[in-house]
Order: structure tokens, then sequence, then C-alpha cells
């Protein structure tokens, strides 16, 4: 079949003489600006690829010109950031709280750091606000379980508690019921008395009397004659009516009853010397720093 | 005159052309990666997933973790700084599938693994919102609450040694018993044998119920080893077999 | 010739039956020896599929009274119910896809609204919206064109009997499984190749089937020239097939189960994979709609194609420059330096080539555009041909390493995604079903033509919000998340990056809800076009194959 080209009455262009189903196709040329737009990317495409690894061999690729490397690259950027930082990094680490607080220049660094790792690191248990939740402390009040003074914290952070490193703080809130130390009744009565330290309201027709007894016998040892906890332990104190897992009689059965023992990670190995100190810092700035 | 209607009037012509076209750059693209020795860094301490470790990766994958997260820190200075090292090639070379992912909806989780407590995982996995209550990930209640089918693993990790993974005959007979001594150390017969198998791995009981190994346990176990495997302080990352 | 023709059963209608016997036995056999909850039910609906098949064929031989002639009076005999069905499917699933993006992106905005359920999570949903878009709205718009336009531009009477409903029926078989497994937690974790082994297997047989019939139509055709449409139609079949059977490579854990392990691993399975991702843009999301457009565009404006000489360069260029664009989705990964090099390059030299569709769509209007005023149709496609330079202007733009280290893991990847798919693949699919309803089902016109102004417009407005707020979302979290403070500190944590999304994200859902609402309209409209339209005239209307 011999093709029929005929003339398209509006552009005055031929068509190519075949029809599909009353289509046809007009034989424009290249339109010029496509054509050396493509000619363009193909000459941008062949520069690129002498200057950057590009083409697979057979034992190797081509490296390049340019010996270009994203990993030595992003080596080279966070080296040299680090070492902008490194000054008053390590003016920081060496610096005692005293000294950090009258250096405004080393405090708004300390901050700075402070608050970027709080927030990627620790909001996820402590909050961005660190308010904390259920079973994540508070760090904006003034009750420290592990102590509140710049080192404490830094050591905390440093190595975490119960969190399976070797200089973690460790300490456990024994299971006093599920052991069997306790029976349901004095677990009651003693929950009670906790409570009434800090003027809570405990469970109805429990013998705070004997809850007494019971928390002289069992609990002094950890949380201190007057139940103000003992921070070498990391036994809260239990007369501030500030709780870590909640202060209802239910709750604090509960804790009687099956123990704690909040797990708070090691940073030791995943952040540096200086971000933990700036951590320390901030939140010992946060409010109730001793 | 007109040479292109040889495809044009040939169809079969044109299928071969449209197969040579297309097949060329997938060749040259997929091909190199699997014989070029420079694709796979040099590092120690890269084994196979555990058997629970195993089976909360296929949770991962079953519930679409993926379109969230990735598992992939490029080398950008913000992401090193944010989330640690670069990831390497040697790091999901035991993973069928990958899973680097393609979106962060939420956080990269490359080296989530130690980053939280148990307990934190816990919860977060049961209800976001009650530990980060920004978060606009789902709730997966439902994980605490089905019990993991641990005699299931042994086909699973023959099926992963066959595409590859070094699973010994010895680590599938175990798999099952290696599912419960770690999510279970306390009763397990042969804890000894399951740390020898799969040296640094973690076994207790991730999901705060010793009762059950549960989907939550598994899926803990995984999240917790990820991105613990290689150790960057010894990781020569100079090297120029390793720059790539 | 119809006279003579007699009453048999034809070979392909018996291997067919055959075939589809052999996957009821095989699912007989499942349900008998498997432990796993979701493999008896997808045994049992795929037993339940495949006896109906059977029994379909069996009453088609039953209720005929002599094997469908070729031609009737001179005029080929086109066969239309597998391209009816085909239709309707893709409205069907368009509108569920569109629904479940509309969830997605509640949730997104609104995570309460994730239920805590299994099945009504999140990750479970996003592979249901995306397989229901592409692969079971996108799909079926490509079957249901492209069996219509090889009959017509071949002037033939499509190849088989049984064979072109096999694809069909079968096509959307395999969507139920893929689809409903999805919701039971049975993927593969691959984007865009979740479905699990089986359903893999039982799409490479239908595929093959769908090439086949292909093939063989175009042996039957009247004008020695294949048209453009038809190349790109079979460059987006085979490339397809052989992006499926690599990229799904995998091992069952049993041949009864749900659950394989990939063969590829780590960084070869991220460039296996990203081979696939990007070329099922590149062949199923471009060179099967281009197909659509170089039929329908100029048989709605009743002009020639612009230029039969672009469309030889930008066939050839596209489809082989498409293939190596892959690593693009993995710049700055461990994936080896040189394939991101490749990645890029060819990227931005896929500019061209695409945009040579763009113009031979956009040009082929040249001495019509005054019909752009007067009808929706043709102007929604035209509409979508633009969104087409647009997001392959995007694209290499994203390709670039320096911008992707920006945008990748974003919005703006979601922004680039959605001009592409709703702009483009969605408003072309929108024109040619408007143009196919009338013609399928004897019509004269659409019910309303101002119905189509309205889903015009109102979708329209729907896309420019969604894309508008995912690129300023995503932008804005590619900045965040790289902001440094001037002592050198990051400046934002993750969780202020999303916080800071979520007012773009109620946006991009109210988009996506206009989105909806458009395509709600469409259907009324199609609806109405085949319960009312008024009858086309004898004289006019395509041949009809009997009793379909
Ligand atoms: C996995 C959750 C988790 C993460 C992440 C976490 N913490 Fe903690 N943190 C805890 C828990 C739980 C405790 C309380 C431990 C206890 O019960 O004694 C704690 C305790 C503390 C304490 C001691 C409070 C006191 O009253 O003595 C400080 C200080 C602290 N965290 C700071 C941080 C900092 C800074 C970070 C980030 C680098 C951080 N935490 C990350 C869970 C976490
Ligand atoms: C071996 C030391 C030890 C003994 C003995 C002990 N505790 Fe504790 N207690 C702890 C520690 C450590 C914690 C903190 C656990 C944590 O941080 O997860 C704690 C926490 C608590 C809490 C929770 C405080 C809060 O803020 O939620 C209560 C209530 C409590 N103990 C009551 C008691 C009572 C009552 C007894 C005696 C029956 C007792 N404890 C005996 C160490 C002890
Ligand atoms: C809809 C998106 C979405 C899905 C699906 C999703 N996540 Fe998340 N994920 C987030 C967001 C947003 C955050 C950040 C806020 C937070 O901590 O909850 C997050 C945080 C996390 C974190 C804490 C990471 C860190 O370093 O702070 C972990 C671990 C996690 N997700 C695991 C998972 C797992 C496992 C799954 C699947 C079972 C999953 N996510 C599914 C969105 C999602
Ligand atoms: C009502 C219309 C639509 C809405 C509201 C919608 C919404 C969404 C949402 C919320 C996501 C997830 C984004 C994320 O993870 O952050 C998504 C992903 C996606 N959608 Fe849609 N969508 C719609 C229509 C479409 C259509 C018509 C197509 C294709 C033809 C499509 C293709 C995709 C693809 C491919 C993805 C995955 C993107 C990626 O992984 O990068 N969508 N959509
Ligand atoms: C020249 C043409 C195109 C190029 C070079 C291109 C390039 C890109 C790039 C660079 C990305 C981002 C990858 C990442 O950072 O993760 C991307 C994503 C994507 N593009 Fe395109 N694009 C093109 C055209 C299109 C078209 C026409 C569509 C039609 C729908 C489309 C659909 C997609 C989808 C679905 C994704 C998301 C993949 C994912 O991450 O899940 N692209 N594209
Ligand atoms: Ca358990
Ligand atoms: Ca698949
Ligand atoms: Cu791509």
């Amino acid at each position: 079949m011999a093709a029929k080209k005929e003339v398209d009455a509006i552009s005055g262009v031929e068509t190519t003489g075949h029809e599909w189903d009353g289509l046809k196709e007009l034989n424009h040329p290249l339109p010029r600006w496509w054509l050396w737009t493509f000619y363009i990317c193909i000459i941008f495409s062949v520069i690129y690829w002498v200057l950057m690894p590009s083409w697979p061999l057979l034992s190797d690729y081509t490296r390049g010109m340019r010996g270009h490397s994203q990993r030595a690259l992003v080596g080279e950027e966070v080296a040299a950031l680090q070492a902008a930082r490194a000054e008053k990094g390590t003016a920081l680490v060496d610096a005692e709280l005293d000294a950090i607080n009258s250096n405004p220049d080393l405090l708004q660094f300390a901050m700075a750091n402070g608050r970027a790792a709080f927030g990627d690191n620790c909001a996820g248990c402590h909050g961005t606000g660190a308010t904390g939740f259920v079973g994540f402390p508070n760090l904006n009040d003034d009750e420290w379980i592990w102590g509140g003074t710049l080192d404490q914290i830094r050591q905390t952070i440093l190595y975490g508690v119960r969190s399976g490193n070797d200089d973690a703080h460790t300490g456990d809130m024994l299971a006093f019921g599920r052991d069997g130390v306790l029976d349901a009744a004095q677990v009651r009565d003693v929950a009670s008395f906790v409570l009434s330290m800090s003027g809570g309201k405990g469970a109805e027709g429990a013998d705070l009397a004997n809850g007494q007894v019971v928390f002289e016998e069992n609990c002094v040892a950890c949380h201190g004659d007057a139940g103000a906890g003992n921070q070498e332990l990391g036994a809260p104190n239990l007369t501030d009516n500030i709780w870590l897992y909640g202060g209802s009689i239910e709750t604090v059965m509960e804790t009687i009853q099956n123990g704690r023992g909040g797990v708070m990670p090691a940073w030791v190995d995943r952040l540096d010397e200086a971000t933990i100190k700036s951590l320390a810092v901030y939140v010992h700035s946060l409010g109730g720093g001793q | 005159m007109n040479r292109h209607a040889i495809f044009e009037k040939n169809s079969i012509v044109l299928t071969v052309g449209i197969l040579v076209a297309v097949a060329i750059g997938g060749l040259v693209e997929l091909v190199p990666n699997f014989y070029l020795k420079s694709t796979i860094e040099k590092v120690d301490g890269m084994r196979p997933y555990t058997p629970l470790e195993l089976a909360g990766r296929d949770i991962y994958v079953r519930e679409g973790c993926y379109l969230c997260h990735s598992q992939m820190v490029r080398t950008l200075r913000d992401e090193v700084e944010r989330y640690g090292p670069y990831s390497l090639a040697a790091e999901s070379m035991y993973d069928h599938p990958f899973q680097w992912g393609s979106k962060r909806t939420g956080p990269d989780l490359a080296r989530v693994g130690g980053k939280y407590s148990d307990d934190w995982h816990v919860q977060h996995m049961n209800d976001p919102r009650s530990v980060s209550p920004a978060s606009i990930m789902p709730g997966y209640p439902f994980l605490a609450k089905a019990v993991l089918d641990a005699e299931s693993m042994t086909g699973h990790l023959k099926a992963n040694a066959i595409v590859g993974v070094p699973y010994t005959d010895e680590m599938v007979a175990a798999a099952a018993a290696d599912v419960m001594a770690q999510a279970n150390p306390d009763a397990a017969e042969d804890l000894d044998g399951f740390e020898a198998r799969y040296p640094n791995a973690v076994a207790r009981d991730f999901d705060g119920n010793p009762e059950a190994v549960t989907e939550l346990d598994a899926l803990i176990a995984y999240l917790q080893m990820l991105g613990t495997l290689v150790d960057f302080k010894l990781y020569d990352g100079k090297a120029d077999i390793n720059l790539r | 010739m119809a006279s003579t023709a007699k009453k048999s059963l034809t070979l392909e209608e018996v291997g067919i039956a055959g075939l589809t016997g052999l996957v009821a036995l095989y699912c007989l056999m499942a349900i008998a020896n498997t432990t796993d909850a979701v493999m008896t039910f997808h045994a049992g609906v795929g037993l339940v599929f495949a006896l109906a098949g059977i029994y379909a064929i069996f009453r088609g031989y039953a209720n005929r009274s002599e094997n469908p002639p070729q031609t009737v009076d001179g005029l080929p005999n086109y066969k239309l119910g597998p391209v009816k069905f085909a239709t309707f499917m893709s409205m069907f699933w368009g509108l569920a896809g569109f629904l479940v993006g509309l969830i997605i992106a509640l949730q997104l905005a609104f995570p309460a609204l994730n239920f805590d359920l299994p099945w009504t999570n999140f990750g479970r949903l996003r592979p249901l919206h995306t397989s229901a878009v592409i692969f079971a709205f996108g799909g079926n718009v490509l079957l249901a064109t492209s069996f219509y336009v090889v009959q017509r531009t071949c002037q033939a009477r499509i190849a088989g009997n049984a064979a072109p409903w096999f694809v069909v029926a079968g096509y959307n078989a395999f969507i139920v499984i893929a689809g409903t497994g999805y919701l039971l937690g049975v993927t593969q974790g691959k984007e865009y190749a979740e479905p699990e082994w089986y359903a893999d297997l039982w799409l490479t047989i239908v595929w093959v089937v769908y090439l086949l019939v292909f093939l063989a139509t175009l042996w039957k055709r009247k004008e020695p020239h294949i048209y453009v449409a038809n190349w790109f139609y079979l460059a987006f079949i085979l490339t397809i097939a052989m992006l499926h059977l690599v990229n799904n490579a995998t091992i069952p854990v049993s041949i009864f189960g749900t659950k394989s392990y990939i063969a590829w691993a780590g960084v070869q399975d991220a460039m296996t994979q990203w081979w696939y991702g990007h070329n099922a843009v590149g062949f199923f999301l471009t060179a099967g709609f281009l197909a659509i457009m170089y039929y329908f565009v100029p048989k709605r404006a009743e002009r020639p194609v612009y230029s039969y000489r672009l469309s030889i360069v930008h066939f050839w260029s596209l489809i082989f420059l498409y293939i190596w664009a892959g690593p693009h989705h993995l710049h700055y990964t461990a994936l080896p330096q040189w394939s991101q090099t490749l990645g890029m390059t060819f990227s931005i030299m896929l500019w061209m080539p695409s945009w040579g569709g763009m113009i031979n769509g956009l040009m082929t209007l040249s001495g019509a555009w005054d019909k752009l005023r007067t009808d929706p149709v043709l102007r929604m496609m035209v509409v979508s041909v633009a969104f087409y330079g647009m997001s392959t202007f995007e694209g290499p733009l994203m390709s670039v390493r320096a911008v992707n280290s920006l945008s990748h893991y974003t919005d703006w990847t979601i922004g680039h995604v959605h001009s592409g798919a709703l702009g483009w693949v969605a408003f072309v699919s929108f024109g040619a079903v408007y143009c196919l309803v009338p013609w399928l089902w004897n019509r004269k016109q659409l019910y309303s033509m101002k119905l189509v102004n309205w889903h015009f417009w109102v979708s329209t407005i729907g896309i420019v919000l969604y894309i508008s707020a995912m690129w300023v979302s995503g932008i804005m979290q590619g900045l965040m998340w790289r902001a440094y403070n001037s002592l050198g500190f990051l400046e934002y944590s993750f969780i202020e990056t999303v916080e800071a999304m979520h007012p773009f994200y109620v946006i991009r859902a109210l988009g996506g809800g206009l989105f909806v609402l458009g395509a709600v309209i469409m259907i009324y409209n199609l609806w109405m076009t085949v319960q009312r339209g008024e009858a086309e005239t004898a004289s006019a209307k395509p041949a009809m194959a009997p009793a379909e």
C-alpha cells in the first residue's frame, strides 16, 4: 500500500500518508530548541561522567577526575563543624558549674547544644518540655531521684539508670507483694501510709498504724526514716507528693506489689563529651538544679 | 527511504528493538553491583538476625513501617549528626528485602537500637501519643496481644538460607528454641548455645510480659538491635575501598 | 464467511480453561494443606474465581450459535465486552483508591483515624492506596484503552475469544488478591511490588496472555504500519513484564504459605527495587498513558498528530533512557556512588524525550485550540499533558543530587508524585474514559457536559491544593531537617518538623476531598450516560459483537 501523502490545510505541513481509524500524522521537523536542549543535556552528562565516579568496569569503576566521594566529603564536613565547635566544647567539658554560669558565651553554647540534643534524644521519654510522662521523670521540678547537681546529672546521662552499662545507677524497688514479703492487707496498709505522708488519701479501711510498722520494717532502708528518699539508691522521696508512677492508691499498691525499675539508657557511646555536659547544663537549668 | 519503517511494519522487529533498548540500562546498573568488590564494605560484626529478630523484622514489613521510617542515614552532615554514622551497604547485606525506605514521616530508625528502653517501646507501640504527644504514628496495641508463632521460624530461616543468608543447619534446627531462649532467657534450656550462634545478641523479656512471647517481643528485639552490629569505633571509614 | 463458520471450542478457550483448572486444583491443595489463615482465604477466593472462569468459558460456548465472525457487513466486528468491563472496573477501583488516599491523608493529619486496628492502620492502607490507584485504576484504564485502541487502529477484531476476557478478569482477580492481602498484612515490603509471590505468579500468567493477545491483534492489522500509540502500549507491556519478573524473584517459605523472602539482599535489592520502581513510573504511568494520549487527543481534537519524526525520536530515546534513571531514588545512600551518577545524568537526559511527548500532545491541538473552550473533555486531556510536562521537568530537577539531598524523604516527593499521578495519569484517564463510555455504550454524547466542566474545575482546584501544600511542606521539612543555628547545632528536633507539617496535611486532605468529589461527579455522569443517554444512530455506530 503506497502512502498517500497530503498537505494539511491548517499547518501547511505534509502528512505521512498513513491513516489509522481516521488518525493521521503530520511530519513537522523536530523543534530546534528541543533538539538543542537535548544535546546540551547530553553534553552536560558526558562532562559529569568525566568528573565524577560513573561507569562500572570489570573490577572497578571510573573514579572521575575530581576524585569525589560523598563519604569522604561528609566526613570532612562533620569534622569541620566539630572543629569549629571544639574550642568551646573543650572549655565546657573542663568547666565547673559556676564558671559556666558566669561565662555567658559558654552558657549560651551549652544551652544551644543541650537543647538540640535534648529534642532528638531525650524528648521521647522526658517530653519536649522535659515535663516527663508516667514512668519517665519530670526534669523541671526540684525532686531528684539520683541527685540534681551538675555532676550527678552528668553521671546519670553518661551511664543511665539500669541501662546495662557497667557504671549505670542500679537499685530496684522490690516486688514486696509478688515475692510474698508482704500480704495483700500489708500492701494496702503501707501504701495508704505512704500516701498519708504527703497528705494523700489511702484505701478504705486501711490500718495506717500497721502501715507505719510495715514501712519501718521494710522501706526505711532505702527511702529513709522519714521516707524522704535516698539518692544513693535512687529511692525517691515519698513525702513530696511528686510521683514518678502516679499517686493514686491503686498505682502505689501496684508499685509495692510488683516493684519498679525504670530504665534510662546510657549515652556515653552515642553522644560526645561536650554534648553530654551541655545536656547536663541544659537539664540543670530547667529548674530545680542543685 | 524511511528506515524506521522496519519497526513500524513488523511487530516482532519492534518487540526485539524495544527489548534491546530497555535491557541495556538495567544490565549495566544491576550486574556490576553483584561482582564489584567495592559494593559492600569490609566490616566486622555483621551476623544474621536471630530468629526472634527476624520474626520482628517480618512484622516490621507486614505493618508497613517502612512507609514512614527510613533505615538509611545518608551521607549528609545533618543526618550524621542527628542519627549517627551514615549507613553502610554491609549493614543490610542480610536484608531480604531491604528496608531503606523512601519517605520519612517518622525519624530514621537505622540507629534506633539501644536509644530507648524496652519499656518505652512498649508504651510507644501501644500508644505513641502517650510518650510523644505530637506524634502522628498509628498505635499498634494488638502486637502485645498476639502470641508469636515460634515453630514457624524454622521454615523462615530455611528460606533465608536459600537466598544466601549464612544460617547453618544448626541454626535452622534450633530456630524455634532460640526464639524462646531469647525472649525468655530465664526458662531457656540452651542459652549458651543461642549466645554462641548469635554473638552479641541480647536475650531478655522485651515486652514486659514474661508470661508470653508476643509479636511485640519480636518487634522490640528487632528495633533494639538496629544499627548495633557494626562497631564504628573500629570501622575504617577512610579506607579507599570503603569510600567507594 | 460468517455463514459458513461453525461453532467449536477454540484451542485458546481449551487452553485457558485448562490453565484455570490447574489454578483451581492448586487452590484446593492449598486449602487442604496450609496452616496460614490468609492463604486459606486467598485460595478460597482463587477457587471461586477459577471455577467462575471455567463456567464462563463453557457457558459462552453453549450460548453461541456460531463462532464470532471477524467482520460484520464488511466492518470489523470489534469485541468490546472486555473493554467495557475494564472501563467499569477502572472507575470502581479509581473511586476506591482515591477514597483510601483521602483516608490516609486524613490519618496523617489526625492520627486517631488509624483506630489502632491492624487492618486500618496507615502502614497497611498506604500500599492499598498506591496499588489501587496505579494498578487497579490505572491498570484497568490501560487494559480498556489498549484493547480498544489496538482494535480500532488495526481495523481488526481482537485476537481470541476467551483470552481478552481472561486478561481483564484475571487482572482484576489479581487486584482483589493483592488488595485484601495488604489489609491482612501480606506484603513483600517492596514499594509498588507489594503483592506476595503467588499473586505475582498469577500476574505473570495474565501478563503473558495480555502480550500475546496484543501482538496477535497487531498481526491482524490492515494498515501495514503500526500506529505510534501501539508502540507505546507494546513497550509498556514488554518492559513491565521484564521489571516484574526480576524485581519479584523470590523464595516462598512454603508453597502453601503466603510469606516469601526476596532473592536479592540489601544494596542489590535496593538497586533492583528502584530500577523497577522508577520504571513502573516510566512504563506503567508514562509509556502506557502516552499511548492513551496518542489516540484520544488527536481523535477528540480531530487533528493529525503534530510530528511523526518527533514520535520516533522521543519514543526510542524515552524508553532507552528511562531504564537508567532508577538510582535517583537512592542518592547519598549506601548505593555506590557511580550508580547514583548514572541515575542522575540519565534523568537529566530524559527531560527532553519526555517533553517530546508533551509537545506532540499539545501541538496536535494547533488549529483546534478553540475547542478547549467548548469541550471540557479535551481540556482535561490537554491540562493532563501540561501536568505531564511539569512533572517531567520537576523529576529531572529532583534527580540532581544537590536538589535531592533536600527533597528526598520529604513531602516534596509526594507532591511530585501527585502532580504526575493526579494531574497527568488521572486526568488523561478521565479524558479517555469520557470519550470511551459513549462510544462503548452507543450513546450520542455524554449525559452532561456541564458536569464534566464541574468535574474539571473541582478536581483541578483539588490538585492545586494538594501539590502546593506538599511543595511548601516538603521544602520546609527538608530545610528544617538541615537547619543549623548560629552556634553550629541542629536547629530543630524531628518532632518539631512533624508538628510543622500539620496545617499542610489538612490542606492536602481538603484537596484530596475535592478530587474525590470530582470523581463522584464523573461516575454519576457516566452512569446517567449509560442509563439515560440517547442512543447513537445506526449508521455512525461502531459494529458490536453479538451477545456482549
Ligand atoms: C528510654 C527512655 C529515656 C530516654 C531516651 C532518656 N531518659 Fe532520662 N530517664 C529515664 C527514666 C525512666 C529515668 C528515671 C530512672 C529511674 O527510675 O530512676 C530517667 C532519669 C533521668 C534523669 C535523672 C532524674 C532524677 O530525678 O534524678 C536525668 C537527669 C535524665 N533522665 C536526663 C536525660 C537526658 C538528658 C536524656 C537524653 C540524652 C535522657 N534522660 C533520655 C528514661 C529516659
Ligand atoms: C531496695 C531498695 C528499696 C526498698 C527496700 C523499697 N524501695 Fe521503694 N523504691 C526504690 C527505688 C529504687 C524506687 C524507684 C524505682 C524507679 O525509679 O523506677 C522506688 C520507688 C517507690 C515508689 C514509687 C515512687 C513514685 O514516685 O512513683 C513507691 C511508692 C515506693 N517505692 C514505696 C516503697 C515502699 C512502701 C517500700 C516498703 C514496702 C519500699 N518502697 C521499699 C527502692 C526501694
Ligand atoms: C504514619 C506514620 C508512621 C508509621 C506507619 C509508623 N511510624 Fe513510627 N514514628 C512516626 C512518627 C511521626 C514518629 C516520631 C514521633 C514519635 O516518636 O512517635 C515515629 C517514631 C518512631 C520511633 C522512635 C524513633 C526515634 O528515634 O525517636 C520508633 C522506634 C518507631 N516509630 C517505630 C515504628 C514501627 C516499628 C512501626 C511499624 C510497626 C512504625 N513506627 C510505624 C510515624 C510512623
Ligand atoms: C484523592 C486523591 C488522592 C489522595 C488524597 C492521595 C493521598 C495520598 C497520600 C496521603 C499518600 C501518602 C503520602 C505519605 O506517605 O506522606 C499518597 C501516596 C501515593 N499516592 Fe496518592 N492520593 C490520591 C490520588 C492518587 C492517584 C490518582 C495516584 C496515582 C495514579 C496516587 C499515587 C500515589 C503514590 C504513587 C503514592 C506513593 C508516593 C511515594 O511513595 O513517594 N495517588 N497518596
Ligand atoms: C523525566 C521524568 C521523571 C523524572 C526524572 C523523575 C524523577 C523523580 C525523582 C528524582 C523522584 C524522587 C526520588 C526520591 O528522592 O526518593 C521521583 C519520585 C517519584 N516520581 Fe518521578 N520523575 C519523573 C516523572 C514522573 C512522572 C511522569 C510520574 C507520574 C506519575 C512520576 C512518579 C513518581 C513517583 C510515584 C515517585 C515516588 C517514588 C517513591 O519514592 O515511592 N515521576 N521521580
Ligand atoms: Ca514477653
Ligand atoms: Ca511482588
Ligand atoms: Cu524515579
